[in-house]
């Protein structure tokens, strides 16, 4: 019998119609491969009873019972899950360290990383909302593993509802005596609290997040110690990702061989990816590692909307990388979109199309870098805000020759001094915008043009007489009466009124205005 | 013990030494900024980045909180670690234009002026004064504000802090001088950014100390 995992996959043998079709049968759904998803939308997530049901808390005996810590260890090594909060660690490596290392005081932790800082990444939160209890489940399967008694899932205060279902999802677990002392009678003692954090992005650094909730600034520290050696209060602790954790259960009941045959060769399994920007599609998808750009943005995200050209792709969040149609066979796994010079990071895929400038969304990634820099060290607090001074010169018109190798050298510097991931990762969205549209930066500062039309100080919005029919369109639209011109004739842009809004451009149908916005030499 | 190469020498040290100190004790220089060898390092300025390999993999470290490894290969001045310190100078430079120990320094590594429009703040934020607080006096009386290019060394919440007795450890420790501790009768500054603080005076030296 298939279990719900295999959800879609089972479905597909049902009879189909053509009223309303099976939802596994629609291109968003068909190629999905549902593991940590698993039960999404299927089950309330207030009833445990309802996660019960299909199957859940089913490993947790099975990991208490007839394994042994070191079984459970070798059963996430075989199964060669890597963690999916970014660096892509090997997850049973890293429980093995926890396992093995010595606690003076006795006590070691498990996190559950759920802080989720990226803009528009969605993953973490859906889960804890939608099933909370996987996640738990994960987590004292993990607990038992390594021999920690103390459990933290640190979660920002911006996700209320994630807060609300997983301190519920808590207080069920140990009603029903799955968390606590003495779980199911196994002498396992295990518990779980909610920590709130502040919602910085820095605070997803695994040495911020435990300083913050030991209650002190969430500013990194330099590792080694690694936290299994030394993490919370002195004690091995071992972090992982949400959705690390809610791949547990899956594995631990039908096996690290199993989950291993998903994937590719270095990673294995399935990874959630959140898929949004010039995308027909967006959402949340989970699909086999390995699969490639062009099916999860064609085949599932139905491509590039209103017939635009699709452009880029930027993979792995505010720190990743920029890749571009060339390399849209790619297929994504964590070696191969670094090769590319991305990051599998959490799992964001933003898609861009031609109307992008890749100049100005380099330096959009690098803003928010800037704003979520703890401080710390010099190259990334220092260095981050002079490339986006470089940038914001650059899209303004105002770049100079030497600007994109000045560039390059902050950002080889910015890589390889700073002290935590974010700095050492913040250069990515530069340099693979410089690696893959050279072009398009030298054609700003070069040439002073905007090739999508994108960067107002390079562009003037101007009617084209043939073409305008003089339907006053624009002039409606217009914020600051910068359009006139009589009924039916051609109109005019009074350029010294004009804000470069774009709203006549967008609404004027006959291209009039549109088509040839002109650029200053 | 540890026994590891530095450019082109074995160096024997304790466990638990870290590079930087083998290094000072071997007479080779790493430049640092943040390191003071009575507190604790956090790797804040990475001025002192050397390359390590170790086990086939090579990477570039902040030897003052990295612990030498045994067998491990430092390489203190290659051209890559060299272009590495002169853009970490070149950005504090360009923050701190006016701080004596960063020019002392670009002499010294060959580093002048800044490709960046200059800034004018007279603080490094090496932290060494939040540390020496923290770590040698006790009172905790200063933290970090903010975050980013915005965070600033002040009392908690900005407010002068009842927690400082004026003792003037942070001005005697800070590389750039940037702190002013005033002992002016019952008003005390804390430090350069911070308001006035309301003193007391102590019964027994007669000298004025913060208090609420
Ligand atoms: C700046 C920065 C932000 C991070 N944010 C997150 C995050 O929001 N969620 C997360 O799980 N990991 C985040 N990480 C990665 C964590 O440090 C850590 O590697 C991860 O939680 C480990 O879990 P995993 O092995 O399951 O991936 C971040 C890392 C950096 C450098
Ligand atoms: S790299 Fe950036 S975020 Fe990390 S410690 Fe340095 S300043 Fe803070
Ligand atoms: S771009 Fe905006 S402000 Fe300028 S003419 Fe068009 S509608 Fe008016
Ligand atoms: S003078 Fe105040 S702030 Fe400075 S070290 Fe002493 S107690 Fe701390
Ligand atoms: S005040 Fe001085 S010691 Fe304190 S952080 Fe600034 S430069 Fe360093
Ligand atoms: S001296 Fe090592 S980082 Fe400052």
């Amino acid at each position: 019998m298939k279990s719900p995992s295999d959800r879609t996959s089972s479905r597909k043998s049902l009879p189909e119609t053509d009223v309303c079709p099976e939802l596994a049968s629609l291109g968003f759904f068909k190629s999905q491969r549902l593991l940590a998803l698993r039960h999404r939308g299927l089950l309330n997530p207030e009833e445990i009873d309802e996660y019960i049901a299909l199957g859940g808390y089913a490993a947790l005996p099975k990991a208490l019972f007839d394994m042994t810590p070191e079984e459970i260890v070798d059963e996430v090594k075989t199964s060669g899950l890597r963690g999916r909060g970014g660096a892509g660690f090997p997850t049973g490596i890293k429980w093995e360290l926890a396992r093995n290392a010595e606690s003076k005081s006795g006590s070691k932790y498990v996190v559950c990383n759920a802080d989720e800082g990226d803009p528009g990444a969605f993953m973490d939160r859906s889960l804890l909302e939608a099933d909370p209890h996987a996640v738990l489940e994960g987590m004292v399967i993990g607990a038992r593993a390594m021999g920690a008694s103390e459990g933290f899932v640190y979660v920002r205060d911006e996700y209320p509802h994630a807060v609300r279902m997983i301190t519920r999802a808590i207080e069920q677990a140990e009603d029903y005596g799955l968390l606590g002392s003495d779980i199911l009678g196994s002498d396992f003692d295990f518990r779980v609290s909610v920590v709130r954090g502040g919602g910085a992005f820095v605070c997803g650094e695994e040495t911020a997040l435990m300083a913050s909730i030991e209650g002190r600034e969430g500013r990194p520290r330099p590792r080694p110690p690694y936290p299994s050696q030394s993490g919370l209060w002195g004690c091995p602790t071992n972090i992982n990702n949400v959705e690390t954790w809610a791949n547990i259960p899956c594995i631990v009941e039908r096996g690290g061989e199993w989950y291993s045959g998903i994937g590719t060769k270095e990673s294995k399994g399935t990874k959630i990816f959140s898929l949004v920007g010039k995308v027909v599609n967006t959402g949340l998808i989970e699909v086999p590692m390995g699969m490639t750009l062009r099916e999860i943005v064609f085949d599932i995200g139905g491509g590039v909307p209103r017939g635009r050209k699709f452009k880029a792709v930027q993979s792995g969040g505010p720190s990743g990388g920029c890749i571009p149609e060339s390399l849209i066979d790619l297929p994504v796994d964590y070696e191969e979109l670094a090769k590319a010079g991305a990051i599998m990071g959490s799992g964001g895929l933003i898609v861009m199309d031609e109307d992008t400038c890749m100049v100005d969304l380099a330096r959009y990634f690098v803003s928010f870098l800037e704003e979520e820099s703890c401080g710390k060290c010099v190259p990334c607090r220092e260095g981050i805000k002079r490339m986006r001074e470089i940038l914001t010169d650059i899209v303004e018109a105002r770049g100079k020759e030497g600007d994109i190798e000045r560039l390059e050298e902050l950002a080889y510097a910015i890589k390889e001094a700073s002290l935590c991931g974010l700095g050492k990762t913040a250069p990515n969205p530069v340099l693979t915008t410089i690696r893959y549209f050279r072009d398009e930066y030298e054609s700003h500062v070069l040439h002073k043009r905007c090739p999508a039309k994108v960067c107002k100080a390079m562009i003037v919005y101007r009617v084209v007489p043939e073409r305008c029919t003089g339907c006053q369109r624009c002039v409606q639209v217009c914020p600051v009466n910068a359009i006139s011109g009589p009924r039916s004739q051609p109109h005019n842009v009074d350029l010294d009124k004009c804000i470069k809004c774009g709203a006549c451009y967008e609404i004027c149908k006959f291209d009039a205005i549109a088509g040839d916005a002109i650029y200053i030499e | 013990m540890v026994s590891f190469r530095m450019n082109r020498r074995t160096l024997k040290v304790e466990d638990g030494t870290t590079v930087l100190e083998a290094a000072r004790d071997a007479g080779i220089y790493i430049p640092t900024l943040c390191y003071h060898p009575a507190l604790e390092s956090v790797g804040a300025c990475r001025l002192c980045m050397v390359e390590l390999s170790h086990r086939g993999r090579t990477g570039h470290v902040a030897a003052c909180v990295t612990p030498a490894v045994d067998g491990s290969t430092v390489k203190t001045d290659t051209p890559a670690v060299k272009r590495i310190r002169k853009t970490v100078l070149e950005l504090l430079i360009a923050r701190c234009p006016e701080v004596a120990i960063l020019r002392e320094l670009g002499e010294r590594l060959g580093v002048g002026e800044p490709p960046y429009p200059l800034e004018n703040e007279a603080c490094l934020l090496c932290g060494i004064c939040v540390r020496a607080c923290r770590e040698i006096v006790g009172a905790e009386a200063i933290g970090f504000a903010e975050r980013g290019a915005a965070s600033e060394v002040l009392p908690p919440f900005a407010v002068p802090s009842a927690r400082c007795i004026s003792c003037g450890t942070c001005t005697t420790v800070c590389p750039a001088r940037t702190f002013e501790l005033s002992k002016v009768d019952a008003v005390g500054t804390m430090h350069g950014d911070s308001d006035d603080v309301r003193t007391r005076k102590c019964v027994v030296c007669d000298e004025h100390y913060t208090s609420s």
